[in-house]
């Protein structure tokens, strides 16, 4: 090899093995499960998605179980899983912080005090109407994202002390207003603490329905400005000298990154840390290049939840724990590795 | 490559927060010279560097290359103008040299920063002339201070620019480097008819590789010209409040600057 071929900053392996990884993932969220469905009848559920095959043998319990339960359950913790690994990727690059993650600087919180005050005012339960539902939490999101960064910005630099105190003080405050409303709303208690901690609180197609048109458009927008991501890694001032105009890229950043965070919280709720370790493992295995960077980061988002969303289900079942307490206990370890390391050198 | 710019600073004036920094500053930079700006620190030079490249806007006065005010250009089209080879501090460690050569090209490529065919032959081109070709997949967190120095100006040489800034390129590096760093800016003056305007310390280094030198204390200009004629005994101990003696160099006519051992100190104080 010439040592100066182009490098191709798009290579099929990363993307080959993080879908096979989705895949396995997606069956095996589906195939598990309290009900216990043959594995050859789950195979024909799953191939009748592509092929066309009879099913007329097959109780039809079970097919409701697969198509109307289990798999938009799948699906949907599959898209928050990519939403909140690509919004943590582009996060991260935007605050070149390593530890900028939607839930530790707030944003997600802020998501869900601006979906909760959505549902409070009336819980919708047409498609429209849940479609407000992400508009809502974009609005939380936006709102403490510009308050964390007015606090945690020191000159020019947003040093991680500053960013996670911010985050974490504006995110508590954002959490403790959630919790009043949804404590006054009593029927639904349970569910809103389930929701708090990260678990899914509705069923079938229609929060997949809700979230896939923001999540999808959120993500073309952070990968369209993925180049300008690896501008900003030498700072704005030699981004702008590169001829980037930084202040409209950081809000385009900041918008995409916002709503895709907004959507994925206002159906599966508070789930922290798949952001911070879903782009750093990413990082480390296949480099820091943005434009490969975003889209291997939401595989890898939607893959992690699917196994962190199946370990839920299965560790204390019958009971099924939310999804972000398995996050947050494999997550938090993780967190504070990351800062010893940080302290020492830059680790990206 | 391009031939026939004119950079040229009308009564250049800065202020942060009300205080001047730049006052009343005119200078003129043609293609194929190289312009030194010298100085105490907090003299300013950073601080024209940066508003030549556009990231502070003069309180009073223009900057124009042919006469094209470039307060009107977006960042883009000003990137075609000039490049600037800023300290290398804080770079991404992971970016592979490759990778942050070919960021210079940033203001030629698409928004999406899909490098073409012409892209890859400029960089592997600059690679080749900044003798960075054997570490072109290293990360650049693995190389020394030196190594990252000339990324970051094979970096602003890709983005084929008429006029380079460099902000004291040769700061901390060891005499080979530096001696290697200015050799390069040099060759591809003479090659290429860059303007240059090269903020740095080292005066011997200023005599040796710039065409002329422009002095600059407390934001004002104090001195403009040829090295011979702005390096003499008199400008620079007013401009440093520091005794020097002033040698001829062995083969060249360019002044040697060193500062007498014995020098009193109580003015450096007064100056810094």
């Amino acid at each position: 090899m010439r040592a100066t071929s182009p490098a191709p900053f798009w290579s099929a392996r990363p993307y080959l093995l993080n879908g096979l990884a989705l895949s396995f993932a997606l069956f095996f969220s589906v195939a598990v499960g309290a009900v216990w469905i043959p594995p050859q009848i789950m195979v024909r559920l799953l191939a009748v998605l592509v092929l066309p095959l009879d099913l007329s043998d097959v109780p039809t319990a079970y097919q409701t179980i697969v198509h109307g339960v289990r798999l938009p359950h799948a699906i949907l913790m599959a898209l928050t899983g990519a939403a909140l690994g690509s919004s943590g990727a582009a996060y991260q690059g935007l605050f070149r912080n390593p530890l900028a993650d939607p839930y530790l600087i707030g944003v997600a919180s802020g998501a869900g005090l601006g979906a909760v005050i959505a549902l409070a005012l009336r819980w919708p339960s047409t498609l429209g109407g849940w479609m407000i539902v992400p508009l809502a939490a974009f609005g939380g999101a936006l709102l403490t994202v510009f308050i964390v960064y007015r606090l945690a910005k020191v000159n020019q630099s947003l040093p991680t002390t500053t960013l996670i105190l911010a985050g974490v003080a504006v995110s508590s405050f954002a959490t403790a207003l959630t919790s009043f409303i949804m404590l006054r709303s009593r029927d639904e208690l349970h569910r809103a603490l389930s929701w708090l901690l990260g678990g899914s609180t509705m069923n079938g197609w229609t929060p997949v329905w809700a979230a896939f048109p923001y999540i999808l458009s959120g993500f073309l927008v952070l990968w369209s400005l993925s180049h300008t991501l690896n501008v900003l890694q030498f700072g704005e001032e030699q981004a702008q000298q590169l001829g980037i105009a930084v202040e409209r890229a950081k809000l385009g950043l900041i918008l995409a990154a916002s709503l895709t965070t907004a959507a994925a919280v206002s159906f599966s709720g508070l789930i922290g840390f798949i952001g911070l370790i879903v782009p750093h493992t990413m990082r480390l295995l296949w480099g820091a290049d943005y434009r490969q960077l975003l889209p291997l980061s939401a595989l890898g988002g939607a893959c992690a939840l699917l196994l962190a969303d199946l370990l839920a289900r299965v560790a204390l079942a019958p009971q099924v724990l939310p999804v972000g307490v398995v996050t947050a206990l494999a997550g938090a370890p993780f967190f504070l590795w990351l800062l010893r390391r940080a302290k020492n050198e830059l680790v990206w | 490559m391009q031939v026939g710019v004119t950079l040229s600073l009308r009564s250049i004036r800065v202020a942060y927060n009300g205080k001047a920094v730049l006052k009343d500053v005119s200078l003129q930079i043609r293609s194929g010279e190289v312009l030194a700006l010298v100085g105490p620190n907090g003299a300013g030079k950073t601080t024209l560097i940066r508003t030549v490249s556009g990231i502070l806007t003069p309180t009073r006065g223009t900057v124009r290359v042919n006469e094209r005010d470039l307060g009107e250009l977006s960042p883009v089209e000003r990137a075609k103008f000039m490049a600037v080879v800023p300290q290398a501090r804080q770079l991404p460690p992971t970016f592979t040299v490759y990778q942050t050569v070919m960021l210079g090209r940033t203001p030629h490529m698409g928004w999406l920063g899909f490098p073409r065919k012409e892209d890859e032959e400029i960089v592997h081109q600059v690679l080749v002339r900044t003798q960075l070709e054997a570490l072109a997949h290293r990360r650049i967190g693995e190389l020394s201070g030196g190594e990252q120095q000339r990324v970051l100006l094979a970096r602003a040489l890709a983005q084929n620019t008429p006029i380079l800034l460099l902000d004291e390129p040769t700061a901390h590096l060891d005499l080979h480097h530096q001696a290697l760093i200015l050799k390069l800016m040099q060759q591809t003056v003479q090659e290429c008819g860059l303007a240059v305007l090269l903020a740095i310390h080292d005066l011997n280094l200023v005599s040796l590789y710039a065409d002329r030198v422009a002095l600059l204390v407390d934001g004002r200009l104090q001195r403009e010209g040829h090295p011979a004629q702005v390096l003499t005994k008199k400008e620079i101990e007013r401009a440093y409040g520091i005794e020097v003696d002033l040698l001829e160099h062995p083969r060249l006519s360019a002044p040697l600057i060193i500062p007498k051992s014995n020098a009193s100190t109580e003015r450096i104080a007064y100056v810094t």
